[in-house]
């Protein structure tokens, strides 16, 4: 499948074997200034406006709808200049107002601007999100956006392609974040490197496309290029009347050239993972790597059981940030605050499975809920979501990346440990010294209910 | 940028597996113009603390390390983020090059564009080299920096060793780098981004010279792909 949506986007290829990539579409958000300030030095122009697309995302804040309520004056100069910006590209974008605003991986998918086939690129590591559809999707930096506005392309090497499959099925209160979370700690944070990953199996074709969008966004976790899953009638059906998705006779062609991009039976990948779906438990990480992470129900490492010295040191500063000992049980730990939001799990099934073990309940650690788009936003309060959230005493917000990417004001404090539903745990991530714990948005719903790190399941079965 | 040719420096070792793009630049300083340098904000919060004074066992505080401008990492170096502050870091604080195991990919293209030479080793000899860098203080010598847009001269040649146990050479005219122990290591680089960084320029003019082949590319696929949707 990779294969055949790369070989439709070569321009031209050297003898050395870098390849210049067509590029259907772009995505930009209101970290594009730098690739603005070098088009307008160089006296450059978006060459084909339509086919890049804005939203602000990373720095807006969530508890107001205007530049001046951001964190600080320079971040509302900020979401200003990303509006001229627009303007003077004369690109197509969503501001801050707009109801159809949000985090530009949630508003690709759900405005059908990603579609099967599509090669998409966006200065964002989690453009990976987009292949969830059967898209090449992939991140890259300031200076590669400032060559594909400029010219549409953008010189690449073909990266190594790698299958993971998942087989069996999922137990009851496992989640699309648990699968790929299990996948990390297994393959690595370094375990794609240099490769495009397509996700198979029956757990996956058994996903609906919002799951699909989870496993693919952290992809980038894996180290991978990009994540595909391939295109089928569940991806077809998602698509189907969205606002840019194809109408009348082009819908019926394109869903003929969609079905052909599935890989073949005798395709042969680069590497191939093969991981049990019917073993995956609810996942917690403990360290400031994704790849960090065990089952619910497990323990934290002992750095002394690790015969690897660098990876013994890696472990051991990792435990010392995160204000954890060896052995340590992992259901138990008190957590201080929860985020449910974040491009990985801010799509309304993720509100509604939150939601779910929060009715009737009440959080004992303060929360916030961050939809990942003023659509989905709305479609939570049409279904009441935001009064179970509001009623448990978390806090719901509007549309933007927030405490994922801390950039706009929302931050966890220092030595706080957040239990959060975003995709990274790094260091100083969620702000200087705070302790992430990735989790489903389920898993982060049972934590702000008990106050510590718990399995979900033991509140679904009560 | 400036050309890369050549570059023997001093070398630091950066210790973790991993170490991801929010560590060489916290969030909270990409908002800023690059005008201003971003060489004040690389590995912001391991070098610095609280109040802002410099913590004194992160090694690019050691006066040895100080003005390295050659680094060696451990495996994946520069994941997570796209963001190329990371790699403007990097270049305003007077960073060249890059020794590591394996670099996430992204970080990896943005080096490429902002001049400096990331060198992908084996996992042993990278491994082996940081151990050495760490612990051969043999007093802090006096800094010997050396950046020339030609090949290492004379006696850096030779596999006897050199006479400052710290510094690497990294030849991207002849992809190899020398050792403090004067071992030589060939590294791969394609040839394109070579020589875009032998220049010190980046690629946008030369793709640019293929605009008619990408509009002919556009007529073709546009024509073949009628249910594209811009």
């Amino acid at each position: 499948m990779f294969d055949k949506v790369w070989d439709r986007h070569v321009v031209l290829e050297r003898d050395d074997g870098l390849t210049l990539l067509y590029i259907d579409r772009h995505f930009i958000h209101e970290g594009s200034f730098h690739a603005f300030a070098a088009m307008r030095q160089r006296g450059l122009q978006v060459r084909r406006p339509g086919q890049v697309f804005g939203v602000p995302d990373h720095y807006v804040p969530t508890r107001g709808r205007s530049a001046e309520e951001a964190a600080t004056p320079q971040i509302g100069r900020m979401i200003e200049q990303f509006g001229v910006n627009m303007q003077w590209g004369g690109v197509p974008h969503f501001p801050l107002r707009d109801e159809r605003q949000g985090i530009v991986h949630v508003i690709g998918p759900e405005q059908g601007m990603t579609l099967p086939g599509m090669v998409i690129t966006c200065s964002d590591s989690h453009t990976s999100t987009h292949g969830a559809l059967g898209a090449i999707a992939f991140g890259i930096g300031q200076s590669e956006s400032t060559h594909v506005m400029a010219t549409q392309t953008l010189w690449q090497k073909r990266p190594r392609t790698l299958r993971i499959t998942v087989t069996g099925q999922l137990a009851a209160g496992v989640s699309a974040k648990d699968v790929i979370l299990a996948i990390i700690a297994e393959i690595g944070a370094d375990g794609a490197v240099g490769h495009a990953i397509e996700y198979a199996g029956p757990v996956i074709e058994a996903m609906s496309v919002e799951e699909r969008l989870t496993v693919c966004n952290m992809s980038i976790e894996a180290g991978a290029r990009c994540g595909m899953v391939a295109p089928d009638d569940t991806t077809f059906a998602y698509l189907r009347g969205r606002p840019h998705a194809p109408a009348g006779a082009a819908w019926d062609e394109a869903v003929t050239v969609w079905r052909a991009l599935r890989s073949d039976a005798g395709a042969v990948f680069d590497r191939e993972v093969a991981i049990d779906g019917s073993r995956i438990e609810p996942m917690v990480t403990w360290g400031t790597s994704p790849d960090n992470a065990s089952a619910i129900d497990g323990k934290v490492p002992d750095p002394q059981t690790i015969d690897d010295p660098q990876r013994r040191s890696t472990v051991q500063a990792a435990l010392d940030y995160m204000g954890l000992t060896p052995g340590m049980a992992l259901e138990g730990l008190p957590v201080d605050m929860v985020f449910i939001g974040s491009c990985t799990n801010s799509r309304i099934e993720d509100l509604r499975v939150a939601a779910e073990v929060l009715r009737g309940r009440r959080a004992v650690v303060p929360g916030i809920v961050v939809p990942g788009s003023g659509l989905v936003k709305a479609a939570a309060e049409r279904e009441g979501l935001d009064r179970v959230f509001r009623d448990a005493g978390l806090q719901w917000l509007q549309s933007g990346c927030s405490m994922c990417a801390a950039m706009n004001g929302d931050v966890v404090g220092p030595q706080q440990r957040c239990a959060s539903t975003s995709n990274r745990n790094f260091v100083g991530r969620q702000g200087p010294n705070a302790r992430t714990h990735l989790v489903s948005p389920a898993m982060a719903a049972a934590a702000a209910v008990t106050g510590h790190l718990t399995d979900v399941r033991r509140l679904l079965a009560g | 940028m400036e050309p890369f040719v050549c570059l023997t420096s001093v070398a630091a070792p950066i210790e973790g597996r991993n170490i991801d793009t929010d560590q060489i630049i916290p969030a909270r300083f990409l908002k800023m113009d690059r005008e201003g340098g971003y060489g004040q904000y690389l590995f912001h919060d391991l070098r610095f603390d609280d109040t802002g004074a410099e913590q004194p066992g992160f090694v690019l505080n050691r006066p040895l390390f100080r003005n390295a401008r050659i680094l060696v990492t451990d495996a994946n170096f520069g994941c997570g983020s796209s963001r190329e502050g990371a790699a403007y870091a990097l270049y305003d604080y007077g960073v060249r090059a890059l020794l590591a195991p394996s670099f996430g990919d992204i970080f990896y293209n943005n080096c490429l564009k902002n001049g400096i030479v990331p060198v992908r080793l084996p996992e042993a000899t990278v491994t082996a080299l940081r151990t050495q860098l760490a612990g051969a203080d043999g007093g802090e010598r006096p800094q010997t920096r050396r950046w020339r847009a030609g090949p290492p001269e004379g006696d850096e040649e030779t596999s006897g060793g050199r006479a400052f146990p710290h510094e690497v050479t990294v030849d991207l005219d002849r992809t190899r780098v020398i050792l403090p122990d004067g071992s030589e290591h060939s590294f791969a680089m394609d040839s394109f981004w070579r020589e875009c960084l032998m220049q010190g320029k980046d690629e946008i003019g030369l793709t640019l010279g293929y605009l008619p082949r990408i509009e002919s590319f556009e007529r073709a696929y546009r024509a073949r792909n009628r249910w594209l949707n811009y």
